[in-house]
């Protein structure tokens, strides 16, 4: 039943029970002891291969049609049911663990009038429970009251959004006070609100309670998933429970990712058993017309069966001996072969040194083994921006103060120095009360500070006043702000060191700690941010009695309301603005003014009074600011980095031309997001057009939307003028999207994602993306993420890849074709729900340039490899069957079927799926358009299937027919015939074997020594098996089961049958030989070119390559702090959040070394590949 | 999964917590070993098709094969083969008469003379062979309706054969033996060779009768139940296959190293052929003396005892005489395909 509303009752529990809502169990499990049984059986059968294969089992059991012996079929079989089995049940039992471990955690519940420990999984909606400081809130609940004054509490949603700074919750007045359990008792409050839905930011609900209504919303409700902070104690009420939680309605359903060569292999397996079937028809008639032609007469001495009363009969059971017979056409190993080369790729990754992080200790993990292949495939990647683009931590880096700019380190010949770990940091021990993580290079500053500078003592001082942190001091000295957005942190914390302590604060004064001096500030007025000023404002009165407002924020508006005096300053800290912008920092331009205290008496008048009317307060409050925010003088300009994870405008770059998407899904803000994009090199100067798509409604997106795909088509039309027509032509714009030259960029806003998303639009939207390098989605909601991967998952027929680090990242991680979580940061949601895990983004290039590409390489080749080798094996029993009467009759012993593929080559086939490199990493990583076959889908598709099932069919045809020619009339040296069934058998056995193992020989591109052992070892045991299974020994012991006896000594003794074996491998090698040798050195690829190139290098030894840095030319600028909200001053002039209780520490801002970029470099590799490759292959030759 | 998260993350503070307050165990680094396996740096040799390793390749290739070509091409030529087919389709044939009168019911056995000439002398040994066309020894019915247990003298499938032997396992009650299609289907044709010299006169030509099959065969795979005294005992209980004149105990009641089981001529056939046009050896006529060829140029008479019926599923039975070389016996197959392929390579190899 649809819920359409809910009811929920406070400590009424009967009333509660009334409409069966969900508990606050969780389980995340799929099976039980009973039910493990069947249910993991039938969902093993549901694989195509694992049906077809019991399907031949039980044909098998049937004697009349039994052409082979049974065990040849379920030892394999069960074989991989069980390694299945197994595997689920561990993974199932890790479920089970970690659901029992999450529903047992402890809460405290009222019950009876008592506050009693309870286990998660018994907490009910409309329970009233309470959370103390720093624990997990166990359910959506509604907040009722807190520790702290006016009902407020803190929470952080880092596991919901990723966002880490503290949010504000607050309860209703009516029970904000109820903070005893009498009261809590009492309260028979009844909620009635939406149903169970995913939407984070939204909630809408009434309170019914003592004859009044009240309105709720998300501001008074603790979703499942945060953590209480900075507040003692709370009690909520349970509005949604387990499952029903916003958390888990966010989490989607966990899907079994299969791979798109597991899909092409299902569907390889369909055509080969109708391909089966064919040749089953085809002998079936062939054994019928044998049978009322030969047969009939041959009665003499081969009687039919009594139950085979007609030729056609005979033909029917024929046709299923051939089934059986035909089978090996697609062995079970294969299917064990693939998930053992998977296995293998990850441990591969796991292993990867150059994945590993040691500042984290963490290696890489590939969580799911079953995707490898499709690394090599990646054409989207969707990732998020904090905490995998970012580190989430802002640093001041650098200043401009009266003119001057402080920040970079240069040398004794006036050259900038790289900042690196081994950088000397300017020493702050004269400051007692300094953070001590706090990194700066540039000692100028310091000495400016300390030569009482007054420019720079105002530009501190500002910083240290004009914000809206808050501070607590647990010990004498150790300071701890609480700031609400990274940013001010960054400049408080800045401020501090040079010597402007902010030390404490009360609603009416501000108290820092000036070069030692302790000074006591009345801070007369908080000029609140929002997002159409973008600059924030604070009026102090210093001790001396001045009244001065200082003022900080978006450089465009500073610099329009300054004093004409400021005009010079201004000219250069704006070049000095677009200098650090140009880097990726974020800007802020800093101003003051000295106001006169009849003019400020007067406007604290009119403030007042605005500030009590009721309409238009907002509008008459930004009025009465703005007048007085002006004729302002510039004191400077901070330069904050939003600090980027290592080397992610590298990875990005070379990911670029590696020809794979990169979208940005974050949760920030439009112009935070548009800055890190800037930074991280997806939005350039250079481009021609940068969308921004930020409608409101339908009509609008659709508007925008239009305008700028029809703007991409039109300018493209023009500029490339002889190409019209062939753009008309293929009025499919997939097809036109190559054509386009120009790079486009698209920021869409999630409040116009989610119209862009229906479907009305979403071909629109797509479309457009498509044609952009880069689009960046801000403000999108999890689910949101979800969708857009869904999106281009559903029409672009492309393989997508996900990358994130926190629970909002979850939807999108579960959706993609792979997931990718940054693992060693806080959050583990995204890890868990990964595919891969690492703990920077940049070893994504590694992962898939490297592992994916290589991956990739080695499934397709093993593929190719292995259907050519089943073939060749196989369907020389067809070729037989026009010989024997088509009386599926196999060709060779039953022994050696069961063995060919399970160890005579399996061994070869997997060494060099397990280590096979076409080219080395250095070079994968150096020319990243290797990359692209993987993405078209080049090297294993129906085609080279098709082709490799010919060649398979080819040598099965000579395996059979070189040999039959020799046969015919063949006898041994003393003169004894030898043209004997068995003798044939060991023949074209041992030709066979021969042949697969130089075919692996030729096809392995990288022979290591495990390689050899493989091959000549299987060779070995081969010989070796054969003579230990026709030897007079095992006869003696079982002379029924083998049959075969002295046939090998009789048979390998013999000179001719050597010139047959030879004559055969010659002939079956050399046509492949030639065709793959002409294509080489006719069309050589890229690869192909590569290698070459790699060959000759090798000679000359590794290059260094040289790096240097690379100044983004940039003039954006960034504007306020953007991470920043409305609201605070107001909390901070009235008081409310003064009482700040215990402060989690803010996390240590680890100074990483900004790596040499070299993106210009590869760019211009780019062109340079083709030119030096071609040079160097001609060198070669 | 969600919900799994939170107490990883528990976990996790607990465990770095411990592992601080520990402080004298070495945290172990997750820093994979920097092994050249781990790391896939493993020292390997990369061949790479080059014009300058393929083409010599096929160059090498047909160097080698086409001397072997003709090498073979020669001594195939050299081989002596003398084949005729005594099964008697045409009216003119010596045997007409046999092959249209046969029954299976007749207790005297029909004969027939085939006389021919052999052009040139035969040298060396000289093998006959007895050769059957469009004989299907190789249906999956006929090749697996045997039971080697049985045949390896084995006690109880002598009294109990498989069942694969089916229709031929039981006769009149009794097990037979040797049981199964193939062995019922014993090519039991006898011939015997005459060299009619100048004067008109029948010389005998020896056939010897040992040595035609494996040794293998013969030793290990194929035993008398009890071993070889006394076959009558041995074999009692047991009925001989339905097509048979004789049981198998009296297939050479002169020689015990030759009957029941181990009598070469029913080896020779057990060992099923692998196309359905087949030779089998049936005597070998030695070498006398270095002076006088084996088989002189002349006349010659094949004297046939007719039992083996093939017209009614339109088979054909041949008697062939033959030298052999160091590869066999006559086999153009090989020396043209070699000569053949060596030639092909070469030229792609020129080229």
């Amino acid at each position: 039943m649809h819920e359409k509303e809910r009811h929920v009752k406070a400590n009424a529990q009967d009333y509660n029970d009334k409409f069966s809502y969900a508990d606050n169990h969780i389980k995340t499990s799929k099976y039980n002891v009973l039910t493990f049984l069947p249910m993991n059986l039938f969902e093993q059968f549901q694989r195509v291969a694992n049906a077809y294969f019991l399907v031949l089992l039980i044909l098998q059991l049937i004697p009349e049609i039994s052409s082979l012996s049974w065990f040849t079929t379920i030892v394999p079989l069960v074989l991989v049911l069980v390694i299945t089995a197994v595997k689920d049940a561990t993974d199932d039992y890790f479920r089970h663990k970690s659901d029992q471990q999450v529903n047992n955690r402890q809460s405290q519940v009222l019950i009876r009038g008592s506050m009693q420990s309870e286990k998660w999984m018994n907490i009910r909606v409309g329970d009233i429970i309470k959370i103390e400081n720093n624990q997990f809130v166990a359910a959506d609940i509604l907040l009722l009251c807190s520790s702290e004054p006016y009902g407020l509490c803190y929470i952080e949603t880092a596991e919901l959004d990723g966002e880490t700074n503290l949010k504000v919750r607050q309860s209703l007045t009516v029970t904000s006070d109820m903070g005893d359990i009498a009261k809590l008792m009492d309260f028979d409050g009844e909620v009635i609100c939406e149903p169970p839905n995913n939407k984070l930011d939204r909630f809408t609900g009434t309170l019914y309670w003592r004859d009044n209504k009240y309105p709720l919303d998300n501001e008074k409700m603790l979703l499942r998933g945060c953590v209480l902070r900075n507040t003692e104690w709370c009690f909520g009420m349970v509005i949604f429970a387990g499952l029903q939680t916003k958390l888990m309605q966010n989490c989607g359903g966990t899907q079994f990712k299969r791979t798109s060569i597991d899909k092409l292999m299902n569907t390889l397996v369909l055509w080969i058993f109708a391909f089966l079937i064919c040749m089953g028809v085809i002998l079936a008639i062939g054994n019928t017309i044998w049978e009322s032609w030969i047969g009939r007469n041959f009665q003499v001495f081969l009687p039919w069966n009594t139950f085979q009363s007609s030729a056609v009969f005979s033909g029917f059971l024929t046709f299923w001996s051939y089934i059986i017979i035909l089978n090996t056409v697609v062995p079970i190993s294969l299917y064990v072969s693939v998930e053992v080369l998977r296995l293998g790729h990850s441990y591969f990754i796991n292993w990867d040194r150059r994945m590993y992080c040691s500042q984290t200790d963490t290696a890489a993990e590939a969580r799911t083994t079953t995707l490898n292949e499709e690394l090599g495939q990646v054409e989207f990647i969707f990732s998020d921006k904090t905490g995998t683009l970012t580190q989430n931590i802002m640093v001041f880096s650098k200043c401009s103060i009266n003119g001057q700019t402080y920040g970079d380190v240069y040398d004794e010949f006036k050259q900038r120095v790289e900042i690196t770990e081994k950088t000397a940091c300017v020493d702050f021990s004269f400051n007692a009360l300094c953070d001590r993580r706090f990194k700066f290079y540039d000692g100028s500053l310091v000495e400016a500070i300390k030569l009482e500078d007054p420019a720079a003592q105002e530009f501190f001082r500002l910083l240290a006043l004009c914000h809206t942190v808050m501070s607590e001091e647990k010990s004498e000295g150790n300071l701890v702000y609480q700031a609400q957005s990274p940013d001010e942190g960054a400049l408080v914390t800045a401020a501090r060191n040079f010597g402007f302590v902010f030390r404490s604060r009360t609603p009416e004064t501000i108290t820092l700690c000036e070069m030692g001096r302790a000074v006591t500030y009345q801070l007369l007025a908080i000029l609140d941010f929002n997002n159409v000023r973008k600059r924030m404002s604070v009026i102090v009165r210093n001790p001396q009695g001045q009244i001065k407002l200082y003022s900080k924020g978006a450089d465009s508006i500073i610099f329009e309301r300054l004093d004409p005096s400021s005009e010079d300053l201004m000219h250069t800290t704006s070049e000095h603005l677009s200098e650090f912008a140009g880097e990726g920092l974020r800007t802020l331009a800093l101003a003051y003014k000295d106001l006169d205290e009849d003019y400020f008496d007067v406007w604290k008048k009119k403030l007042l009074f605005a500030s009590t009317v009721i309409e238009n307060r907002e509008s008459q409050l930004d009025v009465l600011y703005e007048e007085i925010e002006q004729g302002l003088k510039l004191l400077g300009a901070t330069a904050i980095e939003d600090k980027l994870q290592e080397g992610v405008p590298e990875t990005i770059t070379c990911l670029n031309l590696a020809d794979i998407k990169i979208w940005v899904l974050t949760g920030d803000k439009l112009e935070t997001a548009m800055n890190i994009g800037y930074s991280c090199n997806m939005l350039r100067d250079n481009m021609n057009e940068v969308f921004v798509i930020s409608g409101h409604t339908l009509l609008e997106v659709q508007q925008q939307l239009r305008s700028a795909k029809e703007h991409i088509l039109g300018l493209s039309r023009v500029g490339s003028a002889g190409d019209v027509e062939k753009a008309d032509m293929f009025s499919d714009d997939s097809v036109f999207e190559e054509s386009i030259i120009a790079e486009y960029a698209l920021v869409i806003n999630g409040h116009s994602l989610v119209h862009a998303l229906e479907p009305q639009l979403e071909h629109v939207f797509l479309d457009l993306a498509c044609l952009c390098k880069t689009v960046i989605c801000c403000r999108v909601t999890p689910m949101q993420k979800a969708q857009v991967v869904e999106l281009v998952k559903r029409h672009k027929r492309a393989i997508t890849l996900a990358i994130g680090d926190g629970a909002n990242d979850v939807s999108m991680i579960k959706t993609a074709h792979i997931g990718v979580g940054i693992s060693g940061q806080e959050g583990m949601q995204a890890v868990l729900a990964s595919d891969y895990s690492f703990a920077q983004f940049r070893y994504l290039r590694r992962l898939l340039l490297v592992h994916g590409r290589w991956s990739y390489f080695r499934m397709c080749n093993f593929l190719c490899y292995f259907f050519y080798k089943n073939f060749a094996f196989t369907l020389v029993h067809f070729w037989y069957g026009f010989f024997c009467g088509f009386s599926a009759q196999t060709v060779y012993d039953q022994w050696f079927i069961t063995l060919f593929n399970i160890v005579y080559t399996s061994l070869p086939v997997l060494a060099m799926g397990l280590f096979d490199q076409d080219v080395n990493d250095q070079n994968s990583l150096r020319y990243p358009s290797l990359y692209k076959p993987g993405q078209q889908n080049l090297l294993f598709n129906k085609r080279q299937f098709f082709l490799c099932t010919l060649q398979g069919i080819g040598t099965s045809f000579l395996l059979f027919f070189i040999p039959y020619g020799a046969f015919t009339v063949i006898v041994k040296e003393d003169g004894s015939h030898f043209s004997d069934q068995q003798s044939f058998a060991v023949t074209i056995a041992t030709s066979l074997v021969i042949v697969v193992s130089v075919q692996i020989g030729l096809d392995t591109h990288y022979w290591t020594a495990v390689n050899h052992l493989f091959i000549w070892g299987s060779l070995t045991v081969y010989f070796a098996t054969l003579f230990a299974m026709q030897s007079n020994g095992i006869f003696g012991i079982f002379p029924s089961n083998f049959p075969f006896i002295g046939t090998a000594r009789n048979c390998l003794s013999e000179k001719s049958v050597w010139l047959v074996i030879l004559l055969t491998a010659v002939v079956c090698v050399v046509p492949g030989l030639a065709v793959s040798f002409l294509r080489v050195d006719l069309f050589p690829t890229l690869t192909d070119k590569v290698r070459h190139l790699q060959q000759s290098r090798k000679r000359q030894g590794p290059q260094e390559q040289s790096l240097r840095r690379v100044r983004r030319t940039s003039s954006r600028r960034s504007a306020y702090a953007f991470s920043h909200q409305q609201g605070y001053g107001e909390l901070i002039t009235s008081g409310k959040n003064m009482r700040m209780s215990t402060v989690s520490s803010a996390r240590s801002p680890e100074r990483t070394p900004q790596s040499s970029t070299w993106i210009e470099n590869i760019l211009q590799k780019k062109n340079e590949v083709s030119d030096e490759i071609t040079a160097q292959t001609a060198a070669a030759h | 999964m969600m919900a799994s998260s939170y107490n990883a993350k528990e976990e996790d503070g607990h465990n770095s917590g411990a592992s601080n307050n520990g402080g004298a165990g070495v945290v172990k680094s997750k820093k994979p070993d920097n092994t050249a396996f781990k790391q896939q740096r493993l020292p390997a040799w990369q061949p790479i098709l080059t014009a300058g390793t393929v083409l010599p390749a096929f160059f090498v290739i047909g160097l080698i094969f086409i001397p072997i070509g003709i090498g073979l091409f020669v001594s195939s030529n050299n081989i002596k083969e003398f084949e005729i087919d005594y099964t008697g389709v045409d009216v003119n044939n010596p045997c007409y008469n046999c092959a249209k009168n046969f029954s299976w019911n007749s207790t005297t056995p029909c004969l027939c003379s085939v006389p021919f000439t052999l052009e040139q002398p035969f040298e060396s040994n000289v093998f006959m062979y007895y050769g059957l066309s469009n004989f299907y020894q190789n249906h999956r019915r006929y090749v697996k309706s045997r039971d080697d247990s049985q045949l390896n003298g084995d006690q109880s499938a002598l009294k109990n054969p498989s069942k694969e032997c089916e229709p031929y396992r039981t006769s009149e009650g009794q097990p037979i033996a040797p049981c199964g299609a193939i062995a019922n289907s014993l090519f039991n044709d006898t011939l015997e060779l005459y060299y009619i010299d100048s004067n008109g006169t029948k010389n005998t030509i020896p056939l010897v009768k040992k040595g035609i099959a494996w040794w293998t065969d013969k030793h290990v795979k194929f035993r008398n139940p009890g071993g070889n005294n006394n076959l009558t005992v041995a074999f009692q209980g047991t009925s001989k296959p339905v097509n048979w004149r004789k049981p198998v105990y009296e297939l050479d009641p002169s020689d015990p190293e030759n009957n029941g089981f181990i009598n070469e001529d029913f080896i020779v056939w057990m060992r099923t052929a692998a196309l359905p046009t087949f030779r089998k050896l049936y005597r070998i006529i030695q070498k006398k003396s270095s002076t006088t060829p084996t088989l002189p140029s002349g006349k010659y008479l094949l004297d046939i005892t007719y039992n083996y019926p093939v017209l009614s599923f339109d088979g054909r039975k041949r008697m062939i005489l033959s030298t052999i070389s160091w590869m066999g016996g006559k086999n153009p197959f090989l020396g043209i395909a070699y000569i053949t392929v060596g030639s092909i390579c070469f030229f792609l190899g020129v080229n």
